[in-house]
């Protein structure tokens, strides 16, 4: 299979590899997917009021698994929460020229950005619940 | 050293210059129909193609008679499963045979099913080698044929293929191997190894492509099949069609370099095959071998890299051609059905490379491509969150994954 040249750069200079700390209560964690179907990501975001000032992503997949975190870091960056909770997958299909075969690789990274915005919140929610009880 | 470095001989071979040469003449200067019997451009024809027939014969310790040439592998499945099937169909209508099979012969036995022929399927060991007692426990009264293959072309396992040929022998079943993989490359004997009917195929061997064999056996017992292209009655009314002379030349001579060579030839692919599997197993932790530790193909290594994902790593060589058993390099998004059938678990199904040395690879390009692998694999674990949790001590299998996709 021919890759895009935009899957091959961000295969071949992946942004933003690396790992947050996951207990920091600014930063949130989706892990999605499953190894025996092939794909796991794990993008995390660190939020500063309600803008995300940072994001990292590991991927195990394929090429394009990669190129879908990858690129979805870089877009998370400088986000507020609600404009990174609406990045739709096609959008990511789009701009890396996914082949239909790849687009469960988009629909994760879509699955990851949610899944760490809602872990940031309920992190948020939790910390409320907790000021108001020790008040 | 000449980029890319070509290590997928189980999916095809380059053909030997000297088979090249062979061949030639048979396109312009030698062009007769072999079934012309009318004139010399026929009777060279014809005498070419007995010299390749003897050839093949030759390699297998079979006789002349015996060998019906075809298109290729496939074509001589079909017509040893379909061919037996169809003849044999008063005496029974249940064949056995293995999950790891090739698709050509699983798929030949779908077809049979879909007929109301009955088949027995038998899961392999985690080798992916088939247990003779499990064979014989399935074999009954109406089985009328086992295929069990040589050698995998995935894993590159060797099956039992004597005791199997003994056990089909005393039950009175006939026995077919799909020996694509092995021929030329292992030692056979039709006889000692008690084979009824076998195929082969050129372009698995350093001959041509779109030619190959099938062994049918003459004696104790004759097997009959029928015809599954019918036409003008060539090989003995068991395959018609004008005989393709040039890829018949071709498959005689690779089948005649194979018997004369295939001690120092597999002596040397071993020693290849050792070299490279301990230097990786030296430079990368978490790998591990599919398929039977000896008993398998010179040539073949079958790895998988744990908490790398086979087609970003197939990326990450991209100088060297391999194949991946990952569900994301083939087209129906399955991993690899064989891996599957060796129970492999699906996370290093999707992590698995195969790797094949050949007739004209050299060190140098192994030691290349070992370079070139151990790079990728530990660049792509650094960015793998499952080598960030083992590196924590967490055991992946304990954690629910969210699946769906």
């Amino acid at each position: 299979m021919a890759y895009s040249d935009k899957v091959l750069d961000h295969y071949n200079h992946p942004r933003n590899v690396g790992a947050l700390d996951k207990s920091r209560e600014d930063v949130g964690t989706g892990v999605v997917g499953a190894p025996e179907c092939g794909d796991v990501m794990k993008l995390q975001i660190q939020v500063d009021g309600d803008r995300i000032v940072d994001a990292k992503f590991k991927t195990f997949g394929c090429g394009s698994a990669i190129a879908s975190s990858s690129l979805a870091t870089e877009w998370l960056k400088g986000k507020t929460l609600d404009e990174a909770g609406s990045i739709k997958n096609t959008e990511i299909v789009q701009e890396l020229s996914l082949p239909p075969v790849k687009i469960h690789c988009s629909v994760l990274a879509e699955d990851a950005i949610k899944a760490a915005i809602a872990d940031f919140r309920k992190k948020q929610e939790e910390q409320r619940s907790a000021t108001t009880r020790s008040a | 050293m000449k980029l890319p470095i070509y290590l997928d001989h189980q999916a095809t071979t380059p053909m030997d210059p000297r088979v090249l040469e062979a061949m030639l003449p048979y396109f312009t200067e030698v062009f007769g129909n072999a079934a012309s019997r009318s004139h010399a451009f026929g009777w060279k024809a014809e005498e070419a193609v007995e010299r390749a027939r003897g050839e093949v014969a030759a390699l297998l310790g079979a006789s002349d008679k015996e060998i019906v040439f075809t298109s290729g592998s496939t074509e001589a499945i079909n017509l040893a499963i379909k061919g037996v099937a169809e003849m044999y169909a008063s005496k029974g209508k249940h064949l056995v045979t293995s999950l790891a099979e090739h698709k050509a012969v699983l798929d030949t036995h779908k077809h049979l099913e879909k007929l109301g022929y009955e088949v027995t399927y038998l899961k392999p060991d985690r080798s992916a080698r088939i247990s003779p007692a499990e064979v014989a426990a399935v074999l009954r009264p109406d089985t009328i044929l086992a295929s069990f293959m040589w050698a995998n072309n995935e894993v590159g396992t060797l099956n039992p293929i004597r005791e199997l040929g003994a056990l089909c022998k005393a039950r009175g079943v006939l026995f077919f191997s799909d020996a694509t993989q092995a021929a030329g490359k292992v030692p056979i004997d039709v006889e000692k190894d008690g084979v009824d009917l076998l195929c082969l195929s050129g372009h698995k061997m350093y001959g041509p492509k779109g030619v190959g064999a099938l062994y049918v056996r003459r004696k104790n017992p004759r097997v009959r099949l029928t015809a599954q292209i019918d036409g003008g009655g060539h090989e003995r009314g068991m395959r018609s069609g004008t005989l393709n002379v040039p890829g018949i030349v071709g498959l005689g001579k690779a089948c005649d370099l194979a018997r004369l060579e295939l001690d120092a030839e597999s002596r040397r692919l071993r020693e290849l095959c050792e070299h490279m599997q301990q230097r990786i197993e030296k430079e990368l932790g978490y790998v591990q071998l599919n398929g039977h530790p000896s008993e398998r193909l010179p040539g073949n290594l079958n790895l998988s890299f744990h908490f790398v994902e086979g087609e970003s790593l197939l990326m990450g060589i991209s100088d060297v051609a391999v194949s991946s058993g990952s569900a994301c390099t083939s087209a129906s998004l399955e991993p690899s059905h064989v891996l599957r059938a060796m129970d492999v678990g699906e996370d290093l199904a999707h992590s698995s490379i195969r790797f094949g040395i050949g007739r004209f690879t050299s060190r140098a390009e192994v030691d290349y491509a070992v370079d070139s692998l151990v790079k990728a694999v530990k660049r792509l674990r650094e960015m793998s969150p499952l080598f960030e949790l083992a590196q924590e001590g967490v055991d992946i299998k304990t954690i629910q994954w969210q699946s769906g996709h």
